[in-house]
């Protein structure tokens, strides 16, 4: 069984401001980590390659840096990891995103399972995963609670759509998005780290892939546009009260019963 | 298309201004200045960086006739021939974006035995309903629903089509968005039309601390999801629009997913229709002190929710969790209890009717949008309010 595990470094923390003057956004670059969901899918991967064996590549779009995230990801039992940066990447949307890991997977070629994480923290969208299995013209199934059974040319999982569980029969090749809390994922391991190469990281710019047309990814590829950003807005009436502790709960008594609720 | 940067214009100060005004330090400088693929094309180098630095240059790119695409489309889910409330939310919101250009609002439906689904549709002022109804369509398959979906697009041609951000709607909308290679935003929580058709989508984005506003200024159609519970409902009136039967082909059908079964997920607490909520956040310390939530809840009939460090500590299950990446919530009233009010949190209520504030620190965020605020400390402010709702059953 090959798989392929899409993942991405996001920064470690939500703490991005915009200065509402300048309009310039601040954000510490410095600190980033694996995106928490992705490890889901990793630790399914690793599960299914214990069970019935075969590799696992994990494959990323970002700059240099995030090197580091795919070593880790090998650290945890990866056989090895793909990072596509270029700079003509940059400025992607969920389609041109899609649009390059697609070319990744077919640098890569010849796989059987693709495994995402339901979604990102940072971008929080959780449709690369899906438009990348249309790219790529091959069924996806989203939230994928349990793989319930693995063949050679099938794999059956439970889904979680909202009101009910469905479990479902699937060909393979086919891309699962796998729900938050499928599995435990285990930790790096400090041995792997240690008999690790560290060119087990394999980095291909934009002219490496092979048939990358250009015009489809980063920015240009990009259908949506960011037309401004924003700090959220805070508006309307407010009513502060900053009393004594006696009076605010006489006043929150009085609100809720002018409105009925107590 | 692209930055091009103007060497000749770039001297040690100009470069570390740049350097430093970058905000994904995709900026470096070793004599020369070079941008590197963690660049987000935000584009803050060409706007605040001196003066013909780095410029920005635009390519002609193709627009596409926009004219040929009309309507604002609702994709409506249903189970069972059973809509869902988010479906009739983005009808109510379809019919004011549509208001503004003049285009008819469009609902897609695919299912099962859903004629009558479609007829309820019709109550909420829809103008045509574009029916898919198939024993195949009975359970949520991807490949039909997509290859439907993409049916409608083709020969309908809408020029906006909007989608519940359900568990269905995040899987069937980015399938059937790059079929088409339509831009795709998701979760938006604002949407406005402009008068040239482009639909103006809003999204928290860069982790929740920023707002996003997103366009498809060349192409068509447009697509966006939207969570449960941040539109209404339309009001119903009486029917006016038709429903159009689609021919549903065997191609359509074909597909590599086959279901084996379903099972409805057991009954169980959900917020997200809660019609009164008590959140709890940080400001409590320990775990014994939900008990004055869990009093102040019983009080009022109110389900007990929590931020996401609660549940990220073990007090509760993740099922309560309001925000981002829990779940969202609209009740006619929520009384938030030292609750500080990230913007993950906020974009999780913020529609909520009547949002009620208690908090020590006086700089906390919730108070920038809660309608009512308290400064002050909760463990005094919530039992003086239980004594006096005690004391109101005696009067």
């Amino acid at each position: 069984m090959k798989i392929i595990v899409c993942v991405k470094q996001v920064p470690g923390t939500s703490n991005v401001e915009v200065d509402p003057v300048t309009g310039v956004l601040k954000r510490d670059g410095s600190n980033v980590k694996l995106n928490p969901y992705d490890l889901f899918a990793l630790e399914t991967a690793f599960r299914i390659k214990e069970d019935i064996g075969g590799s696992i590549t994990a494959l990323s779009m970002g700059p240099a840096a995030a090197t580091s995230s795919l070593l880790e990801t090998v650290y945890m039992g990866a056989d090895s990891g793909v990072l596509l940066s270029d700079r003509l990447f940059a400025g992607a949307d969920v389609q041109a995103t899609s649009y390059a890991l697609k070319c990744g997977v077919e640098k890569i070629g010849g796989y059987d399972l693709i495994l995402c994480g339901k979604q990102t923290t940072d971008g929080d969208t959780a449709q690369v995963g899906p438009e990348l299995a249309e790219q790529l013209g091959i069924e996806h199934a989203a939230n994928v609670m349990s793989i319930d059974e693995i063949g050679e040319d099938f794999v059956t999982v439970t889904v979680n759509l909202d009101s009910v569980y469905q479990t479902q029969k699937m060909k393979l090749p086919c891309l699962l998005t796998i729900e938050k809390d499928a599995c435990t994922p285990r930790l790096p391991s400090f041995r792997r780290k240690m008999n690790t190469d560290k060119d087990v990281v394999q980095i291909y710019t934009a002219e490496q892939l092979e048939n990358v047309d250009q015009t489809r990814c980063g920015l240009k590829g990009s259908p949506t546009q960011v037309e401004r950003i924003f700090p959220p807005k805070a508006g309307g009436e407010r009513e502060l009260f900053e009393q004594d502790s006696q009076t605010q709960g006489e006043t929150l008594y009085d609100i809720l019963s002018a409105a009925k609720f107590v | 298309m692209g930055l091009i940067i103007h060497q000749e214009k770039i001297d040690q100060a100009a470069a570390e201004k740049l350097v430093e005004l970058c905000p994904f330090n995709a900026i470096t400088y070793d004599g020369k200045l070079s941008i590197g693929p963690a660049c987000k094309m935000c584009k803050m180098c060409v706007k605040k960086g001196p003066e013909g630095a780095v410029t920005f240059e635009e390519e002609s790119v193709i627009v596409c006739n926009k004219d040929e695409w009309r309507g604002v489309a609702v994709f409506a889910e249903q189970r069972d021939g059973k809509i869902h409330p988010v479906s009739l939310e983005l009808v109510g919101k379809a019919k004011e974006l549509a208001a503004v250009t003049g285009h008819p609002v469009l609902v897609v439906l695919i299912g099962s035995k859903i004629k009558d689904a479609a007829e309820q549709l019709l109550h909420y002022g829809v103008d045509r309903v574009y029916l898919y109804d198939d024993p195949s369509f009975k359970d949520f398959v991807i490949s039909p629903y997509a290859n439907a979906f993409t049916d409608f697009i083709e020969k309908i041609k809408p020029s906006s089509i909007l989608v519940g951000a359900t568990s269905l709607g995040r899987s069937l909308a980015p399938k059937v968005a790059a079929r088409v290679h339509a831009g795709l935003t998701a979760d938006c929580t604002m949407l406005e039309m402009k008068e040239n058709t482009d639909l103006v989508q809003i999204r928290p984005a860069f982790g929740g601390n920023i707002m996003a506003q997103i366009v498809t200024p060349n192409t068509r159609p447009q697509f966006c999801t939207v969570r449960y519970k941040i539109f209404s409902a339309p009001e119903k009136c009486a029917p006016s629009g038709e429903i159009i039967n689609m021919a549903v082909s065997p191609e359509m059908l074909s597909g590599n997913t086959e279901v084996i079964k379903t099972v409805k997920k057991p009954a169980e607490i959900d917020i997200s229709d809660a019609e009164i909520i008590v959140a709890v956040g940080r400001g409590l310390k320990t775990k014994e002190d939900l008990t004055l939530a869990e009093k102040l809840a019983d009080a009022l009939g109110a389900q007990l929710a929590c931020t996401r460090p609660l549940v990220e500590a073990g007090w509760f299950d993740a099922k309560r969790q309001i925000g981002l990446s829990g779940r969202t919530v609209k009740p006619k009233l929520i009384i938030a209890l030292g609750v500080s009010g990230s913007v993950q949190f906020a974009a999780g209520m913020q529609n909520s009717d009547r949002i009620i504030a208690v908090n020590i620190d006086k700089d906390a965020p919730i108070f920038k949008f809660a309608h009512v605020g308290f400064i002050g400390d909760l463990y005094e402010i919530v039992p003086n309010l239980l004594q006096r709702i005690e004391e109101g059953k005696h009067v």
